[in-house]
C-alpha cells in the first residue's frame, strides 16, 4: 500500500476527481466571471473605473472592511478565553467548552441568523426582557443594522477562530510557563507577556480566518442587516439578481477573490493548513 | 530564598508526595547548607525531580513542612520564592532576545532600566555571550541555550540555584565543558545549588554531597567519596559505579571493622564496615582490586580464573570467576593482564582491607 500512495502518479490519480471537480465548479466558472468582468457591458476596463468612482460601491466595500475588522478583533478575543479554557482547563472545563465549540456546527446558518432576530428584534427577548426590569423604556435598535451583523457573525465565526488558537496553545511548552513564574512572574504577567506572545502564530492565523469568511459573508448581514447594512457579498447578489449589472457585479467578485486570495497566501505563511482544522 | 546574594539553608522535614496512589516521594528529611553543591541522584521515577518541584514551588507536597533559612515556606507559591530554576530543555522564552530573557526577571521585580542594563551586561560576560544579546534562543547552539538559561536564573541573585537535569540534550564533550563552568559559577556566586540528574559520574564529579533516591526514598546522603566508598545498601552501591560482591560467611565485629570467611579465605575489614549479621556480602569496586601471582600472606585474597579480557585503552578490563562460581570484574594495568593470561589465566585477587565493606545478604 505504502509504495503504491508514495507514487506520485498514484497520488495523483487518486486526487484526479478533487481536482476535475474543483476545476469544473470553481475555476471554470471564475474564468467566466472574469470574462464578463472586461466584456459586459462592452470590453474594455469600464467597469474597473466604475468600481473606482462609484460612492455606493466604495461606502459597501469600507463598510465591508470595517465590520470585517471589527467581527475579527471580537472573535478572536472571545475565541482565545474559550481556547484557554478548552486546552488548559479542569476535565469537566474542558467537555463544556468542546460543546460550546461544536454545537454551532451543527445548526444552519440560516437558523443562527433568524434565531438572533428573534432575539434581538424590537419586540425580541432582549428587548422584552430589558424593558420588562425596567432598564430601558424605549426598545432597542438591535437589528437590522451593523451591530445585528456583528453579532450574528461573531457567533458564527467563533468556532472557526479556535482551532488555529487551539493548535499554538497545544504545541506551547508548559515548562516555559513554569520558568516564568518560577523568576517571579505572576499568573497575570506570565499570561500576558510569556503565553500570549507565545501563540502570536495562532492569533495571526485566527484573525487571518476570521477576516477572510467575514469579507464574503452573505447570509447573515442579508437577514441581520435587513437591506440597510449591505457587504460586499449581497452587493455582488444585488447586481447580478435584482439590476441586470452583470458586468459591475463581475468586477466587484474578481476584485474581492484577488484581495481574498491575496490573505490566504498571507496566512499561510503563518499556519499550516492542518492546524485549521 | 528571599534575600537576593545571600546563599540559602533550606530544611525538608518528612516531606511527602502522593499522586492519586502512587507515593512518588516518602518521608524526606534534609538539609541543604548555605552554599552547597548538592546532587539528587536516582533513576527516573525515583522522586528526585519531585523534590525539586516542591523546593521550587511548583509542586505541593501532601506531608511535611519545607523550610528556608527557618522561614516556613511549604505553602508559598513559586512566584514568592524565586529561586533560581534552570530547566530540562532550557525553557527560554522563545519570543524574546537572549538579553530580553534574562532581563525578564529583573522587570518582574521592577529594577531600573539602568540596574538591569548593568547586570545583564556582567551576566552576558560571565556566561560568555558577548556579541549574541540580541539573538534569539532559536538561533543560538545547546551550550549557548544552556548559558541563557544559567544567566537567566542567576541575574537576579536568588539564594538557591535549581537544576532539573541541565545537560542531558548536550553531547558529551560540550556536557564536561558546562560541568567545569557551572563549577565556576557556584564558586563565583556562593548560592546554594541543587542539581537533579541520573548520570552518576556527573553527581561525583560536581558535587559537595549527593543525595541518592530511589522508589521516592532518600536512600543516602554524603560527600561523593563517602557514597562512594561507604553506600549505605545495595541499590546505591550498584547505582553509584561497577561493584564486585561475593557471599562472606561467618561475621563478626573485630577491631576497627570486620572479619568473615570469603570462599574458606579469612577476610578482614577495616574502616567502617561493622556486621549486620553473619552471612553477609562483601562488596569491593573493580579499580580497588589488583591481581597478583600468588597469595601474600596477611593480605586479602581469593583465587580467581580470569574467564574475558577487554582492552579499554588505559587499561584492561578482565572478567573472572572465584572457585565457587561468583563473577568479578576487575580493572588492570595492561600489562598485568597480558601476563595474567599466558600463565594458565589462574591468578590471585587482592584488595586493601579498608576498601571493601559489607552490604546485608540478600535484596537491599
Amino acid at each position: 500500500m505504502k509504495a503504491y500512495l508514495s507514487d506520485r502518479m498514484g497520488a495523483a490519480l487518486l486526487m484526479a476527481p478533487l481536482l476535475l471537480f474543483l476545476g469544473a465548479a470553481y475555476a471554470w466558472p471564475f474564468f467566466g466571471v472574469v470574462n464578463w468582468s472586461f466584456t459586459l457591458p462592452e470590453p474594455g476596463l469600464g467597469q474597473y473605473g466604475t468600481l473606482l468612482s462609484d460612492p455606493l460601491v466604495q461606502s459597501v466595500f469600507v463598510r465591508t472592511l470595517r465590520i470585517a475588522a471589527i467581527v475579527t478583533i471580537v472573535s478572536v478575543a472571545a475565541a482565545y478565553a474559550i481556547t484557554v479554557v478548552w486546552v488548559r482547563g479542569t476535565p469537566a472545563q474542558r467537555v463544556i467548552a468542546e460543546f460550546c465549540i461544536l454545537v454551532p456546527f451543527w445548526i444552519s446558518v440560516l437558523t443562527r441568523a433568524f434565531g438572533w432576530v428573534a432575539l434581538l428584534s424590537n419586540r425580541g427577548l432582549f428587548n422584552t426582557w430589558l424593558q420588562a426590569i425596567g432598564f430601558i423604556s424605549e426598545p432597542l435598535t438591535l437589528v437590522r443594522n451593523e451591530f445585528g451583523v456583528i453579532v450574528g457573525m461573531t457567533h458564527f465565526l467563533i468556532p472557526f477562530a479556535v482551532f488555529p488558537l487551539a493548535a499554538s496553545m497545544r504545541s506551547l511548552d508548559d515548562r516555559v510557563l513554569l520558568a516564568a513564574r518560577g523568576l517571579g512572574s505572576s499568573r497575570m504577567r506570565t499570561f500576558w507577556s510569556v503565553f500570549v506572545p507565545m501563540t502570536r502564530s495562532g492569533i495571526i492565523g485566527s484573525a487571518l480566518i476570521v477576516f477572510v469568511f467575514s469579507l464574503g459573508f452573505f447570509v447573515t448581514p442579508a437577514i441581520l442587516g435587513g437591506g440597510r447594512s449591505v457587504m460586499v457579498a449581497e452587493l455582488i447578489y444585488l447586481r447580478i439578481f435584482q439590476s441586470p449589472d452583470w458586468g459591475l457585479g463581475a468586477a466587484i467578485s474578481v476584485v474581492l477573490v484577488l484581495f481574498v486570495g491575496a490573505l490566504m497566501a498571507l496566512l499561510f505563511r503563518y499556519v499550516r493548513p492542518k492546524q485549521l482544522i | 530564598m528571599q534575600q537576593p546574594g545571600r546563599a540559602a539553608e533550606i530544611k525538608a522535614i518528612g516531606i511527602g508526595k502522593s499522586f492519586g496512589s502512587f507515593r512518588a516521594l516518602d518521608d524526606l528529611t534534609l538539609d541543604i547548607g548555605r552554599g552547597e553543591f548538592l546532587t539528587l541522584l536516582g533513576p527516573s521515577g525515583s522522586g528526585k525531580t519531585t523534590f525539586l518541584m516542591i523546593l521550587a514551588g511548583f509542586v505541593q507536597p501532601t506531608d511535611g513542612r519545607l523550610y528556608s533559612d527557618g522561614v516556613d515556606i511549604t505553602e508559598r507559591p513559586a512566584e514568592q520564592r524565586a529561586a533560581g530554576m534552570v530547566f530540562q530543555g532550557y525553557a527560554l522564552f522563545p519570543h524574546m532576545s537572549v538579553e530580553a530573557n534574562i532581563a525578564f526577571p529583573l522587570k518582574v521585580r521592577k529594577k531600573s532600566a539602568a540596574e538591569i542594563k548593568r547586570r545583564i551586561g556582567e551576566m552576558i560576560e560571565r556566561v560568555g555571550l558577548k556579541g549574541h544579546e540580541k539573538k534569539l534562543p532559536s538561533q543560538l547552539s545547546g551550550g549557548q541555550q544552556q548559558r541563557v538559561a544559567l544567566a537567566r536564573a542567576l541575574v537576579f541573585e536568588p539564594g538557591v540555584l535549581l537544576l532539573d537535569e541541565p545537560f542531558s540534550a548536550l553531547d558529551k564533550g560540550l556536557r564536561g565543558q558546562m560541568q567545569a563552568e557551572m563549577k565556576r559559577l557556584h564558586q563565583e556566586t556562593g548560592t546554594t545549588f541543587v542539581f537533579v540528574t541520573h548520570d552518576q559520574s556527573e553527581a561525583l564529579a560536581l558535587s559537595s554531597r549527593v543525595a541518592i533516591f530511589n522508589h521516592g526514598k532518600l536512600l543516602q546522603v554524603g560527600a561523593p567519596d563517602e557514597v562512594y566508598d561507604r553506600p549505605a545498601n545495595r541499590f546505591v552501591a550498584e547505582f553509584l559505579g561497577e561493584i564486585n560482591m561475593l557471599p562472606l560467611k561467618g561475621v563478626r565485629n573485630a577491631d576497627n571493622g570486620a572479619t568473615g570467611l570469603c570462599e574458606d579465605r579469612t577476610i578482614t575489614l577495616r574502616g567502617n564496615a561493622s556486621a549486620v549479621g553473619s552471612n553477609a556480602i562483601l562488596a569491593i569496586r573493580p579499580e580497588y582490586m589488583s591481581i597478583a601471582p600468588e597469595a601474600t600472606a596477611g593480605e586479602n585474597g581469593i583465587a580467581a580464573t580470569a574467564v574475558a579480557s577487554t582492552y579499554l585503552g588505559a587499561a584492561t578490563r578482565l572478567d573472572l570467576t572465584t572457585r565457587q562460581g561468583a563473577k568479578v570484574t576487575v580493572s588492570v594495568p595492561n600489562e598485568v593482564a597480558a601476563s595474567a593470561l599466558s600463565k594458565g589465566n589462574s591468578v590471585w585477587l587482592t584488595w586493601p582491607a579498608e576498601k571493601g565493606f559489607l552490604l546485608p545478604d540478600g535484596g537491599q
